[in-house]
């Protein structure tokens, strides 16, 4: 019986260690004939002249990540203390399943209600297409908020109750108690939550890709097109070969170093508070 | 025994109405306390007179965490409380004012375990200040040394106010709440079992410090420590069952009491 387990957790292992393989030996030989740096810190993609330079999507990713924690971070905490702490009980299951449900909507969906609801909208207001990092950055935030409030709240919630009643006991109000006492005891919790919603919006392809414009030119403001590293690869991996789909896989190892120093930093914080 | 009880409470009562002040810092008079249809407390009547220790002992569940907890309406947080008679601060009655967060300014609390916030010792501290309005950095950094001189822990921690609350040890966290409570300058200083989660060197250290505070405070302490009511109080209660069984000077109910199932307590034969 134990062997099973044993095999089964080699699995998980094998996968990992698999696609960190396959992905480096398709991507890497690109390194080397483009050139890292050249590769890095390029601003044309031209795969027609076999001109390959990533810079513009790295942006790109990094910009609308950026853009969907300022939005999604602040609702989702706040979502997530509320549920925990203000919340009438009645309402609380009701708001859960809608986050729950939020969660479970396919990124495909969310690309269509973005495209179709989000990019006319912003499009009506600010003119342009509606397909730009704004937007981009606002379907990414709703995404990332269940997330962001589940672990919230749930590490709100294992705050004990003598720290909020410490407060209490200091002629602190409700609000004053839980922002300025639990909320605290909860922060390694409420990073968590935001790392992790980061590694989702850096991740996202499908949902990005319909909204986001995808000029492969570098980014120049909040309504101007962008692409992501992700919509990169998917816009492109049909039809490349040779050079071309190395750059692509070279984009891919590029993407995941990105996703690895995300879970790095949140371990290596992780690790100091706990001291 | 009943009747010497009634006879505690009218005395009480008509001293009350003939001075038309309270006698104490703190008066209970005839207080009920319900958690749905359970009585918690029954008919509680006592007085905690200013600038002394009045402890609470009695067996676990007989209501002395619960009494202690309607003094700074800690109580109001628990579904289905509710509370009958009067506690009296001053002379007014606590329960009549809305405004708890006043109350609570006065009535300082400390918890059984130590429950310092996951923050600096510095910014511990200054909790309370800062809930109550005080932005400057100089009054903030002069009430922080004050308290903890008060609660006589500024010698340990003075290098280290920057430092997380959680190094310290549990005696030193114990004293770190007591200096909080001190921060907002309270009247009164409720106690409920501060020791019994420390080792016994913390625990004579804070039973010097309530000696020591008293002159200043008035303090109400919960114990399950009899040598501690005995060693630091000026009044005791023996609460038994939600009742308040008997209320006199320390050293009588601990050498003269007057009810028999006082005297089965402190000699430990229950409890």
């Amino acid at each position: 019986m134990r062997a099973v387990f044993l095999a089964a957790a080699c699995v998980c292992m094998l996968a990992v260690a698999l696609i960190t393989l396959f992905l480096l030996a398709n991507g890497l030989p690109a390194f080397g004939k483009i050139g890292a740096l050249k590769f890095l810190t390029g601003t044309l993609w031209r795969p027609g002249n076999d001109i390959y330079g990533v810079a513009p999507m790295i942006l790109g990713s990094l910009y609308v990540t950026a853009g969907a924690v300022a939005l999604g971070a602040p609702v989702g905490v706040l979502t997530g203390v509320y549920l925990a702490r203000f919340c009438p009980r009645r309402a609380r299951g009701t708001l859960r399943q809608a986050v729950n449900l939020l969660s479970g909507i396919p990124s495909v969906v969310y690309g269509f209600f973005g495209l179709v609801a989000l990019a006319p909208t912003i499009s009506r207001v600010f003119g342009g297409s509606g397909r730009n990092m704004l937007t981009a950055s606002l379907l990414l935030g709703l995404m990332i908020l269940p997330t962001v409030i589940s672990v919230t709240e749930t590490s709100v919630s294992a705050v004990p109750d003598s720290c909020y009643q410490g407060a209490l006991a200091l002629g602190a109000t409700h609000e004053r108690a839980v922002f300025s006492a639990v909320l605290p005891a909860a922060r390694s919790g409420v990073t968590t939550g935001i790392a992790l919603g980061v590694a989702r919006a850096i991740g996202e392809a499908t949902a990005v890709v319909m909204v986001a414009g995808n000029q492969p030119a570098m980014p120049s403001g909040l309504l101007r097109g962008l692409r992501t590293l992700t919509a990169n690869i998917v816009l492109e991996m049909g039809y490349a070969a040779d050079l071309h789909k190395g750059a692509l896989a070279a984009t891919a190892v590029t993407l995941f170093v990105f996703t690895l120093g995300v879970n790095v930093l949140l371990s290596l914080g992780r690790g100091r508070r706990r001291v | 025994m009943k009747a010497v009880d009634k006879m505690a409470i009218g005395e009480m009562v008509s001293e009350t109405a003939t001075d038309k002040m309270a006698t104490g810092k703190i008066d209970i008079l005839n207080l009920n306390l319900f958690y749905g249809a359970f009585q918690a407390l029954r008919g509680i009547t006592l007085t905690a007179p200013e600038r002394a220790v009045t402890a609470l002992i009695g067996p676990s569940g007989c209501g002395k965490s619960t009494l202690l907890k309607t003094i700074n309406r800690l109580n109001d947080l628990s579904e289905g409380c509710r509370v009958e008679g009067r506690v009296l601060l001053d002379g007014a009655d606590i329960y009549d004012d809305a405004d708890v967060y006043t109350l609570r300014r006065r009535v300082g609390m400390v918890f059984q375990k130590p429950n310092p916030f996951p923050m600096s010792v510095y910014d511990n501290v200054a909790f309370g200040p800062r809930t109550h309005g005080v932005r400057s950095r100089a009054s903030l950094d002069a009430a922080v040394e004050a308290s903890l001189r008060r609660a006589a822990i500024w010698d340990e921690v003075k290098d280290r106010l920057n430092k997380s609350a959680l190094l310290l040890s549990g005696g030193q966290q114990q004293r770190l709440c007591i200096a909080r409570a001190l921060a907002v300058e309270p009247e009164v200083l409720l106690l409920d079992e501060p020791t019994s989660a420390l080792d016994p060197i913390s625990t004579a250290k804070i039973e010097e410090l309530a000696s020591e505070l008293k002159k200043t405070y008035t303090i109400v302490i919960v114990t399950h420590n009899m040598q501690q009511a005995a060693r630091i109080s000026d009044k005791t209660a023996f609460l038994l069952l939600g009742e308040l069984v008997e209320l006199g000077d320390t050293g009588q109910i601990f050498t003269a009491p007057r009810d028999k199932r006082t005297e089965d307590y402190i000699t430990g034969r229950f409890g």
